[in-house]
C-alpha cells in the first residue's frame, strides 16, 4: 500500500516544564497518540492529527500552539488580515464590525478580508464536484483535522475526500489576483490567516497535497482577539455600521460557512449530512467504511463541536458565537443592496480565474496507524501476540501503565517492547507470588509517572490522613 | 487466524458487527484498502442476508497470509432457485424488510462482484451456506 512516509508538521507542542503527567490528554486523544513516560506526556507525531482535544482538556496549560510572531507582518508592504467570520462573532454585541476593522488597521494591517469572501466563488465548483464524483459520499476537505483523521484511521476513505480548496485559500487567491491586477508584486503582499484552531496551522504549514498555500503566516485567534479588544477599549473607535470593503462579498451562506451545516447549505442535493465533534465523526466513519450507510452524496465533517465556533483558539463561548453569526446572517438582505449588483459583476469577472485554480492537486495518501506491520505475515504474528497479551490484561483501561487502554498497552508491548510489568494489576499478581518486591514495583511506577508522585518523603503529608 | 461469530435472525440493530470486526483486522494486517472494501462489502451483504431471512447463523472466518475465506452457515428458509437469486434486481425480501432499506435484491450479484470466488449452496427449508474467498495480496 502506498503510504505517506514523512511525519507532518504539527502545530501542537507539549511543554514538559508545565506538564504534571496527569494523563488527561492521553485518555482523551482520538488517535491514541499520547503516552506518559517519566511523568510527562509524550506525543507520537505519526499519530497526531492536530485536532486539539489534548489542548482543550489539559488542566495545566502545558500544551501550546505554535504560531508565527506577530511582528512578521512587517516583512511585507501590504499586510492582509484574513479573518474568519467566527472572529468578529466572538465580540460582544456592543462592538461593531467596523470597530474591529478599525482596530485591525490600527494594530498594523493595511487590509482586512473575511476568509469566507470566496464562498460565492465556491458554490459552483462544489456542486459540480459532488455531481461528477463517482466515489460517494464526497467528504469535505474543509477541516484539516478530519483529512488527517481519515488518513490515519480510515485509509479506505481517502479517495472520498473532496479535492477543492477551502475558502481560506480561495480568498487568498482572489486577494493576490486583485493586487496583481493593480500591478503590485506578489512579494509585497503578506496574507495572514487568523486561525481558530491548530489543525488549520498544520494544514497551512504542511499540506497533505502538492499545492502550496498562498498564506504567508498564521496568527492565533485568541492572541488577536485580546489585541483587538484592547485596541478598541483604549482608542474607542466610532461605531459606524458601514461595512468595510474586505467584507463585501459576505452573504448569508458565507457568514454561516464555518458553522455546522455551513457547507451542506450550499450543496444542491437532498442526500447530505453534517456531523461535528470528533467522536461523532469517528463513529460515523466506522459505519461508513462498512458500507452500511448508503445514499449520501455529500458529508460535511468537522472536528470541533459547533465547528469553528468551537475552535480551541476561540475566546468566546461557542454557543454565543454561533448565535451571533446566525443573527448577522439573518439580518443580511444582500439581494436588495446596490453593493450586491457591483459584487455580482466583480464575481463574474473573477470567477473564471478562480474556477481554474480551485482544485487541489495530487493524491491524498493513507498514513495508516492501524496496520501492525508493512509485511502481512509479520502483522499477523503481531496480531496473535497482541490478542494473547490483551487476554491477560485487566481491561480496566486505567492508564497506570502509561498507555490509554489495555489494548493500546498490548500493542505497545509488541511494537515497542514495553514490559508487561508496567501493568499495576500484573504487578500485584507478581507480588503475591513473590516474583516482584516492593522496591521493584516502585521503580516501575517511577518509570512511568516520574519520582514526584511517589516520593518517599511525602509520608509527612500523609501522616495526618492515615492512622498507622 | 480463525474467528467465529454468531448472527441472530431479525437483529438489524447489530447487523454488520462481524463485517466491522473483520474490517478492523484487515486494516491491522495492512491489507490494500481496495481489497478490504471488496471483502467487507461482500461479507456485509451476506451477513445482512442472514439477519433478514434466516433464524440464526454462524460466520467462520479464516485469514491466511495471502487470503481470506469466509463461510456463512445459516438455519433458514433456503434459496429455491440460486440462479435466479444471482440475477440483478431479483428479491425475495418481505415488505417489512424492504421498508428498513434492505432487500433491494442486489445481495448475491453484489457479493459475486466483490469476491474472487463465491459458492452458494442451499437446501429449501433447512438453510444456506455462502462461501466467499478473496486474495489479500495483489
Amino acid at each position: 500500500m502506498e503510504q505517506k512516509k514523512e511525519s507532518l508538521y504539527h502545530a501542537l507542542t507539549f511543554r514538559t516544564e508545565l506538564c504534571m503527567g496527569c494523563s488527561h490528554c492521553m485518555m482523551k486523544c482520538p488517535t491514541e497518540a499520547i503516552r506518559v513516560i517519566h511523568g510527562k506526556a509524550i506525543l507520537n507525531p505519526d499519530r497526531c492529527i492536530d485536532c486539539g482535544e489534548c489542548y482543550r482538556i489539559c488542566p495545566y496549560g502545558a500544551i501550546s500552539v505554535r504560531q508565527d510572531d506577530f511582528e512578521k507582518i512587517y516583512n511585507y508592504k501590504y499586510r492582509v488580515a484574513l479573518m474568519p467570520a467566527v472572529f468578529s462573532a466572538q465580540f460582544p454585541d456592543k462592538i461593531t464590525s467596523h470597530q474591529i476593522y478599525r482596530a485591525l488597521i490600527s494594530i498594523g494591517f493595511t487590509h482586512v478580508f473575511e476568509t469566507e469572501n470566496s464562498v460565492e466563488f465556491l458554490v459552483k465548483p462544489y456542486n459540480d464536484y459532488v455531481k461528477n464524483q463517482r466515489e460517494k459520499p464526497v467528504i469535505s476537505s474543509f477541516c484539516p483535522a478530519i483529512v488527517r483523521l481519515i488518513q490515519v484511521r480510515f485509509p479506505t476513505l481517502v479517495d472520498n475526500i473532496m479535492l477543492i480548496k477551502p475558502p481560506m485559500d480561495v480568498t487568498a487567491l482572489y486577494i493576490k489576483k486583485i493586487f496583481e491586477d493593480s500591478n503590485i508584486p506578489s512579494h509585497d503582499i503578506g496574507i495572514f490567516y487568523v486561525t481558530p484552531c491548530a489543525a488549520k496551522i498544520a494544514g497551512i504549514k504542511s499540506s497533505v497535497l502538492e499545492d502550496h498555500s498562498l498564506i504567508n503566516g498564521v496568527i492565533n485567534m485568541s492572541y488577536l482577539y485580546n489585541k483587538v479588544y484592547r485596541e478598541i477599549k483604549q482608542k474607542g473607535f466610532a461605531k459606524e455600521q458601514n461595512a468595510a470593503s474586505g467584507f463585501k462579498f459576505m452573504t448569508r451562506d458565507s457568514v454561516r460557512w464555518s458553522l455546522t451545516k455551513g457547507e451542506i447549505r450550499v450543496v444542491k442535493t437532498n442526500k447530505k449530512l453534517a456531523i461535528d465533534q470528533i467522536e461523532n465523526v469517528i463513529d460515523f466513519l466506522e459505519k461508513l467504511e462498512n458500507e452500511d450507510i448508503r445514499d449520501i452524496d455529500f458529508l460535511e465533517l468537522r472536528a470541533c463541536y459547533q465547528s469553528c465556533a468551537g475552535g480551541i483558539l476561540c475566546s468566546g463561548n461557542k454557543f454565543l458565537t454561533t448565535e451571533r453569526a446566525n443573527r448577522r446572517a439573518n439580518d443580511m438582505d444582500e439581494a436588495k443592496t446596490n453593493q450586491h449588483k457591483t459584487n455580482q459583476q466583480e464575481i463574474k469577472h473573477y470567477a473564471p480565474y478562480i474556477e481554474e485554480n480551485v482544485l487541489l492537486h495530487g493524491k491524498i495518501l493513507p498514513r495508516s496507524i492501524i496496520k501492525l506491520d508493512d509485511n502481512m505475515a509479520e502483522a499477523m504474528k503481531k496480531m496473535k501476540r497482541i490478542h494473547e497479551i490483551n487476554n491477560i490484561l485487566p481491561q480496566v483501561d486505567c492508564g497506570i501503565c502509561g498507555a490509554p487502554s489495555c489494548q493500546a498497552f498490548a500493542e505497545d508491548m509488541v511494537q515497542k517492547g514495553v514490559e508487561i510489568k508496567s501493568c499495576i494489576f500484573i504487578q500485584k499478581i507478581l507480588e503475591q507470588n513473590d516474583k516482584l518486591d516492593t522496591a521493584e514495583t516502585i521503580d516501575l511506577m517511577i518509570k512511568t509517572w516520574g519520582i514526584g508522585k511517589l516520593d518517599k518523603s511525602r509520608m509527612k503529608e500523609l501522616n495526618n490522613e492515615i492512622n498507622i | 487466524m480463525y474467528f467465529e461469530y454468531e448472527v441472530v435472525g431479525g437483529d438489524f440493530t447489530n447487523a454488520g458487527s462481524t463485517s466491522s470486526s473483520v474490517k478492523k483486522t484487515l486494516k491491522q494486517l495492512n491489507v490494500d484498502p481496495v481489497i478490504i472494501k471488496r471483502t467487507v462489502v461482500a461479507l456485509y451483504e451476506a451477513e445482512v442476508n442472514i439477519v433478514a431471512h434466516a433464524y440464526k447463523g454462524k460466520i467462520y472466518i479464516n485469514i491466511e497470509e495471502d487470503s481470506i475465506s469466509i463461510r456463512l452457515v445459516d438455519e433458514g428458509p433456503g434459496i429455491p432457485d440460486i440462479d435466479k437469486a444471482m440475477e440483478i434486481g431479483f428479491s425475495t425480501a418481505s415488505v417489512s424488510v424492504r421498508e428498513m432499506g434492505f432487500g433491494a435484491g442486489m445481495g448475491l450479484p453484489n457479493m459475486k462482484n466483490n469476491s474472487d470466488r463465491l459458492i452458494v449452496t442451499s437446501e429449501v427449508g433447512k438453510g444456506t451456506i455462502i462461501e466467499i474467498y478473496n486474495k489479500l495480496q495483489q
